[in-house]
């Protein structure tokens, strides 16, 4: 139906207020106005003023640049491991077949007993159960039938392979290498995601991969929320041999941004990553905040190299969603799904490259440093089904 | 996307509107309906199958009440057997031992360092004395995390090392808050991999070594499908009595919340509601289930609300539109104050029963500012009472605005229209009864979104049934 956008826009601010007035009628028939900031005795007064952001620290001389830490561990001082592609592809297939896999199983299982009904709606709740997410499971699995009977694969293997084949091509073929500078400066990384994906630690790795292979690299620690998240950055840094630049607690996350690129440039370094707080991505002024980084930069240094969605491999439908929201805001150029040694799928990275065509680029496959690797479509496909072929 | 389960359900339900009974047929197509709208808000498949399950047993052959719509119907069934599936009422610490101790354990990410400040804060609020205890020795400055977390609640901290074995930390812990004189001990771990044996047996040596009382199990609600096999094997390696939601103030609906409970029949306790020591409280099991069924994000928007509203603009507001003298200098300020909220296209998308008819309409902000414009190109007077508008001040006011004459006029004519229908609406609502004031006035106030809702063309009641999320709403101000 048509309805007309001014009309749209007076009902709606009039819904609005009044659900307004329906809340604070709750607060008064509630007895009371919401007693949270009032509660607890005097003596929390001063420590929920400690709660609010420090003033800004913009102007201040304070940045701090660690000075590099002579005593790495031991373990991190070893000759880089030369990374081969058949290292990583067992690597890839052992992590994976550490997550008790049983996509793979239950899926041939299934198809073992012929192509039947039944089998189809368990590979139906197989790929629901991956975090596929349901749309793009129908879909899929749509597809599969219209294949399985025009092409005449009626064995169970034969729809394995095309299962395979379809999982593959949902995957998409984009270009998955990280984008490095092609001018003078530094190439910039912004990594961002909601709360407790792993954005840190990701930059830990990435900063561990790149200093081996000979880079200079600056750590931005525009992550000035969280408690003791740049102390965490920083830890990484001593670990790696890497520049941190940080600044208090509370400060302008953009400025530190700014900071770091500062520094390095100065030092002629290869590469920086700048860490930002977790956020919400439904929360519109965290987005902002997270946009002006990104500007910020951006006036510095030109367009960023790559911007980094981390996305947590247990995430389930929401990740379409985050994905969305960080792709309108900083224009995402690829993801980084972490955790995927757990029992994840990962599934949703199938959902997200099919509705925003965003590639992952890395996989953490597990605590070690070794276990960022570099996304390869081919081996996660393969991965979902490894027991079956050892 | 904004396609509601109401709207759906009211689909499938069409045909039997005052048939009398459910069918199978139309039972299968309701549950069809419901399966979906569960496993896209995350909820096991397995756990999916069960719910659907009980519900045929309730739906097959149930009288359709000739007065209620049959979507409504199922929907209220729906939401019964979720609420209940999700614990029904809220559950309380046990609190026993000198001291009382608590575990937080989950995956990495999960929130624990966080949960377990926000924790403290919680029960040092009560009046307890808490003291928490750093045993996350693997994530790099987890330590310093929780220590920041500590002098911000205002409680002991015992944190002796950085690196090493957790379990003598969690052991002496307990005989240090014996001497500091705190009463609960909160105990925050290393996140670990449910699949890591090495891990959760030593997680379960610190569950036993400081003899919790109380072992929380956090998880986020934005997890998927694995929800159920990390609580599983939480439960049965490690043990748990409770669980903390985290990240709730995302926009995920939380299905995994519903899973958890079902598979390890363990209560949700709290929920994390945001950024801040203070964004924590008790689990709510019946809002979970609206936000679950997608039954808009009633909840989210009064938060919003709340914090952009002080107690008294709204009051002032919703007297104004009750009584008819809303002008368009309040409607202008209304705009401003929504604004702070966020896009009104979002804010819309949350009311219930809106999505739907809100989908194909572009309601961009650049509409918001054309009106904006407008009403800031009149006198105070003509704001007061537009009746004075005649052709040239029209005129003046669309070159002013940059707008044209046409514009204005629908503006006006609108604004006009719509006032109108506010005001019947209340007198109807206002006859219906002789409650109490506070009662009688959101009874007014439901009656009147009803009549603007059905004016956007739809709503009907089915999504309308989502406003029973408004019902908590007064139970907020009792915390």
């Amino acid at each position: 139906m048509d309805l007309d956008p001014t009309l749209v826009v007076i009902i709606g601010v009039l819904l609005l207020t009044l659900l307004g007035g329906l809340v604070a009628g709750g607060r008064r028939r509630g007895g009371g106005p919401d007693d949270r900031a009032e509660r607890g005795p005097g003596g929390s007064t001063a420590l929920r003023e400690r709660d609010e952001a420090p003033p800004d620290l913009d102007e201040r001389p304070d940045l701090e640049v660690l000075p590099e830490v002579p005593e790495t561990p031991e373990e991190l001082l070893a000759p880089p491991v030369p990374v081969e592609e058949l290292t990583l592809a067992e690597r890839f297939r052992r992590r994976l077949s550490r997550t008790r896999n049983v996509f793979g199983a239950s899926v041939a299982d299934l198809f073992g007993r012929g192509v039947t009904e039944e089998a189809w709606e368990g590979l139906e709740e197989a790929l629901i159960g991956a975090d596929v997410g349901v749309t793009a499971t129908m879909e899929i699995v749509e597809e599969l039938r219209r294949r399985s009977r025009e092409e005449g694969a009626t064995t169970g293997p034969a729809v394995l392979e095309l299962l395979k084949q379809e999982l593959r091509a949902q995957l998409g073929s984009g270009d998955r290498s990280l984008a490095r500078a092609s001018d003078a400066g530094p190439t910039v990384w912004l990594v961002t995601g909601v709360n407790g994906t792993g954005k840190t630690t990701t930059i830990g790795k990435l900063a561990a991969v790149e200093e081996r292979e000979g880079r200079e690299v600056v750590l931005g620690a525009a992550d000035t929320f969280r408690a003791a998240a740049a102390e965490q950055l920083g830890i990484w840094a001593e670990r790696t041999g890497a520049e941190l630049v940080r600044k208090g607690e509370g400060a302008d996350p953009a400025s530190v941004a700014y900071a770091a690129y500062e520094v390095a440039e100065e030092r002629t370094a290869d590469l920086l990553i700048v860490d930002t707080a977790g956020r919400l991505h439904n929360k519109r002024e965290l987005m902002d905040e997270l946009g002006k980084v990104k500007r910020v930069l951006e006036k510095l240094a030109g367009p960023l190299e790559e911007t980094l969605l981390v996305l947590d491999a247990t995430t389930g439908q929401n990740g379409i969603a985050q994905a969305t929201a960080f792709l309108q805001a900083v224009d995402v150029s690829g993801i980084v799904l972490t955790k995927l040694d757990g029992s994840s799928k990962g599934g949703i990275v199938l959902a997200v490259q099919r509705e925003l065509d965003l590639p992952v680029k890395l996989v953490g496959l597990g605590e070690d440093i070794e276990d960022l690797a570099p996304f390869d479509p081919d081996l996660f496909v393969d991965g979902l089904f490894s027991d079956l072929e050892v | 996307m904004f396609d509601t389960l109401a709207s759906k359900l009211e689909a499938a339900l069409d045909k039997v509107k005052g048939r009398g009974r459910l069918d199978d047929k139309t039972v299968d197509a309701t549950l069809r309906e419901i399966r979906l709208a569960l496993l896209e808000a995350d909820v096991n498949f397995k756990v999916v199958r069960g719910i659907v399950e009980r519900l045929r047993e309730q739906l097959v052959g149930e009288e359709v009440a000739k007065a209620l719509n049959p979507a409504q119907q199922v929907i209220k069934a729906v939401d019964a057997e979720l609420t209940r599936a999700l614990g029904g009422e809220a559950v309380a610490l046990t609190l026993t031992g000198k001291p009382a101790v608590i575990m937080l354990a989950g995956l990495q990410g999960s929130g624990k360092t966080t949960a377990a400040g926000k924790l403290a804060k919680l029960l040092k609020s009560k009046g307890r004395h808490p003291m928490l205890v750093a045993c996350d020795l693997q994530r790099p400055a987890a330590v310093q995390q929780l220590r920041i977390n500590a002098e911000r609640a205002g409680v002991h901290v015992y944190a002796p090392v950085t690196s090493g074995d957790p379990v003598p930390v969690a052991r002496d812990a307990i005989g240090k808050a014996r001497e500091t004189g705190c009463d609960v001990v909160i105990v925050d771990t290393a996140g670990r991999l449910h699949v890591d044996d090495e891990m959760l047996a030593q997680a379960r040596a610190i569950r036993e070594v400081v003899d919790a009382g109380e072992t929380l199990f956090v998880i986020d609600a934005m997890i998927g499908q694995e929800a159920v096999n990390v609580a599983k094997a939480f439960q049965d390696q490690v043990g748990f009595d409770g669980v903390i939601l985290s990240k709730l103030d995302g926009d995920a609906r939380g299905g995994a919340a519903l899973s958890v409970r079902e598979v390890t029949g363990t209560p949700i306790k709290f929920a994390s509601i945001g950024e801040k020591l203070e964004d924590f409280e008790a689990f709510h099991p019946d809002r979970m289930a609206s936000r679950i069924l997608g039954m808009g994000d009633v909840m989210t928007l009064i938060e919003k609300a709340e914090s952009t509203y002080s107690e008294a603009e709204a009051a002032d507001a919703e007297a104004a539109i009750m009584s008819g003298q809303f002008t368009l200098e309040d409607f202008l300020q209304q705009m401003q104050m929504l604004k702070r909220m966020g896009p009104l296209q979002g804010l819309l998308g949350m009311l219930p029963g809106m999505g739907k008819q809100l989908k194909d309409i572009d309601v961009d902000d650049r509409q918001v500012a054309r009106i904006e414009a407008i009403i800031r190109s009149m006198t105070p007077q003509e704001r007061q009472d537009p009746r004075v508008l005649n052709g040239r001040r029209r005129k003046r006011i669309a070159a002013g605005s940059g707008t044209t004459v046409t514009e204005v006029n629908r503006l006006v004519k609108q604004f006009d229209q719509v006032q109108k229908v506010m005001k019947s609406a209340a007198k109807m609502a206002g006859q219906q009864g002789a409650k109490p004031k506070g009662v009688k006035g959101a009874r007014a106030q439901a009656a009147a979104v009803r009549q603007m809702q059905q004016q956007l063309g739809g709503g009907g009641p089915a999504g309308l049934g989502g406003f029973s999320g408004l019902q908590p709403a007064p139970k907020r101000g009792k915390r």
